[in-house]
């Protein structure tokens, strides 16, 4: 009896918080059709967000991939001072509001903060433009490659390397023929979460980018401002891609996770 | 060097999975006599110190550039006008009710999460019904949705025009919903681990010696899952204190009512009111740290268990 | 062939080598003998180039290796636990060495087929090692250590892993394909039985220092220390001496310098039988054969007459 109640409790709860809410996304998308929706999605504007959405994910994606398997080796296979202290500052971007990061890199980066004043003078500019919101998005999706790989790599253990290093195969090589190979699922799990996180962020994006429609406006910019500007279809219209993009993102996670577990 | 040594008769059985069996036992085992574990763990002082070194200062100098610099560059600012201005900017009517909204938020939120989330994991780990694992999928979409989408969804759901009659924007309870949403996965991930993981001989024992079902769980389970659920609830409480894009829609950000921390921060930056912005600001990094330090504690608690 | 002079190296505050020299010849199989925590498996990860000495040289084949790389050292290194390359099939583990040093392809093929068919393993080629038993893989990480034909061959206590059967017939496959193959070949292990049947030389460690090395034989019959005589066979106190308890004359009546011993327990074990007897009242045991036991005729609880024998190497107990 206690069996029936908490699983109703339960699933009722994921109903009005959870299965309700994706249910009307799609609903109130298609409620005047398809072409709408196709139509406000095609727009020279919201084109340019998905652009510049994807630019500055992949980008992100990748430079905190090759952090992120760099870090992890550090931390498994290496001692030194202030291990503890690179343990600590790899968790800290979880904690920190997206707001918070925004504000942190433009007193920074902005054009009258010291380093970026200097940058501007040379003719790069940070804030308002597409490196600073390459920057925001590497900040919040830190950890997620780093955390991802680090315990597979910490289970696997150096001895294969060892193996192949006695085989007369140098450091590098050993790398990208035996621990690569070993970690990929734990990788690719890691990378899918980072490209998740990358392509959503809303926050620290919003404060970094100025919010210039076709110029530095993200997907994400674009829901906020059409639904302020009462464009409705577009806005959720761009919900719904986004929501298809996490739905996707759950469908690739759930496929990894065992492949990772399983190591 | 390993478990076979010293102990006639403990040879491994054979074949892949027994193999495998001691491959992952063969880890953290410390030697019989007292060899330390450090032999096994991390092989140090290797020649690539200089590959070390690169490596390091690499991290160093990325981890800087994008984290440690821009961090306390806020603390740095917040603090221009002296700590009496610190103060000042921290007790404007508006940013003291902003942060007090939150942290009321934040505890509710962290508390429906503490029993919701726990329940939810049992029901997730111990029962099954159809469809059990698109709900098992589900549970991650609050981490996958941009806040945003998420933010425009709920305000669909629970605003005006509402299909359930509920009208639920411009008030507290509009941000609270907000908050359960983005932190629905915290608590339900960090305790199905610890469940699927629990030694059923253990509620075997207490059962075989009486103890019937209510009684297993508030003696034998439950203790053993509070410090995950605690971890899990004090990243609720994390996430909840700065989450901003699921509130920007919902609540209107009507000063002094239904404006959150992170909204009340952005609007100071809008208004180019820096210092201000990086006084609260701070406020939630000390926070962030709090809990940090004390998810570390649980950490530990729960590892000396076992 | 391998030299390794005066090497010493601590783990932190854990003193695993302390002034170590060894010689050990080219073409010769030796073993590393000794307790857990003895540092033969830190020596020879120090003669592979795995670790590094914190003071002492190593010389391989006459050339002083000890801050060479592993990668250029030319020794062939096999693990307890296989460290078999998890991703790539038995055919490719083998060919790993060989593929490094960018040899032709059907060269390789030629090798890895060679040396499968050594090992046994020809049909496993195309196979996973996760799809092998342990000594399976053991018997490919042999293979694809000796692929690359090495100057040296390393295993670190390479049975350990493994069943007590499969265990005995790789050791006497080993000792084999050493007289097949010739590789200076050195391995550790903690199991006396095993130095003693596979290896030509034996090298004693205990405490990060070497104790004594020699034949088995040497070993066993001149040991030099009281921990060398019980570690490498059964030993017994007698008269305050230690003494193999094969070497304990048992007479029924007392005879020239024989001590009475009560009998607490006879124990037929295979071909032996094992007399546990009380002498002043401290335990002492002896071992006789089944002929020996059944001419005695005794029972527990009866007296009997114990003495080394004259041959018996007996050592003196020292405090």
């Amino acid at each position: 009896m206690a069996k029936y109640a908490l699983r109703a409790t339960a699933l009722i709860y994921l109903l009005f918080l959870l299965v309700l809410p994706i249910g009307l996304i799609c609903w109130k998308t298609f409620s005047g059709g398809v072409g709408p929706v196709v139509e406000s999605l095609s727009s020279p504007s919201a084109l340019h967000a998905f652009k510049v959405t994807v630019v500055v994910a992949l980008f992100a994606v990748v430079a905190n991939t090759i952090f992120g398997v760099g870090a992890a080796v550090l931390l498994v296979r290496h001692e030194f001072r202030g291990k503890r202290l690179l343990n600590a500052l790899i968790d800290l971007p979880i904690a920190v509001s997206p707001v918070v990061v925004g504000l942190a890199l433009i007193l920074v980066y902005g054009r009258f903060a010291p380093l970026g004043g200097w940058l501007a003078d040379r003719g790069i500019d940070i804030i308002f433009s597409l490196p600073g919101m390459v920057l925001a998005t590497v900040f919040v999706s830190l950890p997620l490659v780093v955390r991802a790989v680090a315990p597979v790599l910490q289970e696997i253990g150096i001895e294969q390397e060892q193996a192949a290093w006695t085989l007369g195969a140098r450091p590098w090589q050993a790398f990208l023929r035996i621990t690569l190979p070993g970690i990929r699922w734990a990788l690719g799990y890691g990378m899918v979460l980072a490209l998740a996180r990358s392509l959503g962020e809303y926050g620290a994006i919003a404060v970094v980018s100025g919010r210039l429609v076709d110029q530095t406006q993200t997907v994400t910019l674009l829901v906020e401002e059409r639904f302020q500007n009462f464009d409705q279809q577009t806005a959720y219209a761009a919900a719904f891609a986004m929501a298809v993009i996490a739905v996707l993102t759950l469908l690739l996670i759930s496929l990894l996770r065992p492949k990772e577990d399983a190591k | 060097m390993k478990s076979s040594d010293t102990l006639p008769g403990r040879a491994a059985p054979e074949g892949p999975a027994g193999a495998r069996s001691l491959e992952a036992a063969a880890g953290p085992l410390v030697e019989a006599s007292g060899e330390p574990e450090t032999v096994r763990a991390a092989p140090t002082r290797r020649r690539p110190t200089l590959g070390l070194g690169l490596g390091l200062g690499t991290a160093t100098i990325y981890l800087s550039l994008i984290v440690l610099i821009p961090l306390a560059a806020v603390v740095w600012r917040s603090t221009e006008d002296g700590l009496g201005g610190f103060w000042g900017y921290v007790t404007t009517p508006e940013s003291l009710s902003a942060l007090k909204l939150t942290i009321g938020a934040s505890v509710v939120v962290a508390l429906v999460n503490l029993v919701m989330g726990t329940l939810i994991a049992w029901v997730l780990v111990r029962d099954s019904f159809p469809g059990k694992s698109v709900v098992e999928m589900l549970i991650d979409l609050p981490f996958a949705l941009p806040t945003i989408v998420a933010g425009l969804v709920l305000l669909a759901l629970y605003g005006p025009g509402s299909p359930l009659g509920i009208d639920l924007a411009y008030a507290r309870s509009g941000v609270v919903v907000a908050l359960l949403f983005v932190t629905l996965p915290f608590v339900i991930r960090t305790v199905q681990p610890v469940l699927l993981e629990m030694d059923h001989e253990m509620e075997e024992a207490a059962a075989s010696l009486g103890a019937g079902n209510a009684t297993i769980f508030r003696r034998i389970i439950l203790p053993n899952l509070l410090p995950a659920m605690f971890a899990g609830t004090a990243l609720a409480f994390a996430r909840s204190m700065s989450e901003f894009g699921a509130t920007v829609l919902i609540s209107g950000n009507l000063p002094f009512k239904t404006q959150v921390a992170a909204v009340n921060i952005f609007g100071q930056i809008e208004s180019d009111n820096v210092v201000g912005a990086a006084a609260v600001s701070t406020v939630l990094l000390l926070v962030a740290l709090i809990v940090l330090v004390s998810l570390d504690g649980l950490q530990r608690w729960g590892s000396r268990r076992g | 062939m391998i030299r390794t002079s005066h090497v010493s190296k601590t783990f932190g505050t854990f003193v695993a080598l302390e002034d170590v020299s060894v010689d050990i010849p080219s073409g010769s199989l030796t073993a590393l003998l000794g307790p857990s925590g003895g540092g033969k498996s830190t020596l020879l990860r120090i003669i592979a180039g795995l670790e590094q000495p914190d003071s002492g040289c190593v010389e391989i084949g006459g050339t002083d290796s000890t801050h060479v790389p592993p990668q250029r050292r030319n020794v062939g290194f096999v693990f307890q636990h296989y460290a078999a390359f998890k991703h790539m099939t038995v055919f490719n583990n083998v060919a790993f060495g060989l593929k490094i040093r960018k040899t032709p392809k059907d060269q390789i093929h030629r090798r890895v087929d060679e040396l499968l068919h050594l090992v046994h393993l020809e049909q496993f080629a195309h196979r996973y090692p996760a799809q092998l038993s342990g000594g399976q893989r053991q018997r490919m990480a042999l293979a694809r250590a000796l692929a690359v034909e090495p100057d040296v061959l390393l295993l670190d206590e390479p049975f350990g892993a493994l069943d007590a059967q499969v265990r005995k017939e790789l050791r006497a496959w080993l000792r084999r394909l050493h007289d097949e193959v010739h590789v200076t070949t050195v391995f550790v292990t903690h199991d006396q039985e095993e130095a003693m049947e596979v290896a030509d030389s034996i090298v004693v460690m205990s405490e990060g220092k070497v104790q004594q090395i020699g034949s088995p034989d040497d070993l066993y019959e001149r040991p030099e220390s009281d921990f060398v005589m019980s570690f490498l066979g059964p030993v017994t106190r007698l008269d305050g001496g230690l003494v193999r308890p094969h070497d304990l004359n048992v007479f029924a009546h007392p005879a020239q310098d024989t001590m009475p011993a009560k009998v607490q327990r006879i124990v037929a074990l295979g071909f032996e039988v094992r007399l546990d007897l009380l002498v002043d009242g401290e335990p002492v045991w002896a071992q006789l054969t089944r002929e020996e036991a059944r001419r005695l005729g005794v029972r527990a609880g009866d007296t009997v007459h114990v003495r080394a024998a004259d041959h018996a190497q007996v050592r003196s107990l020292t405090a």
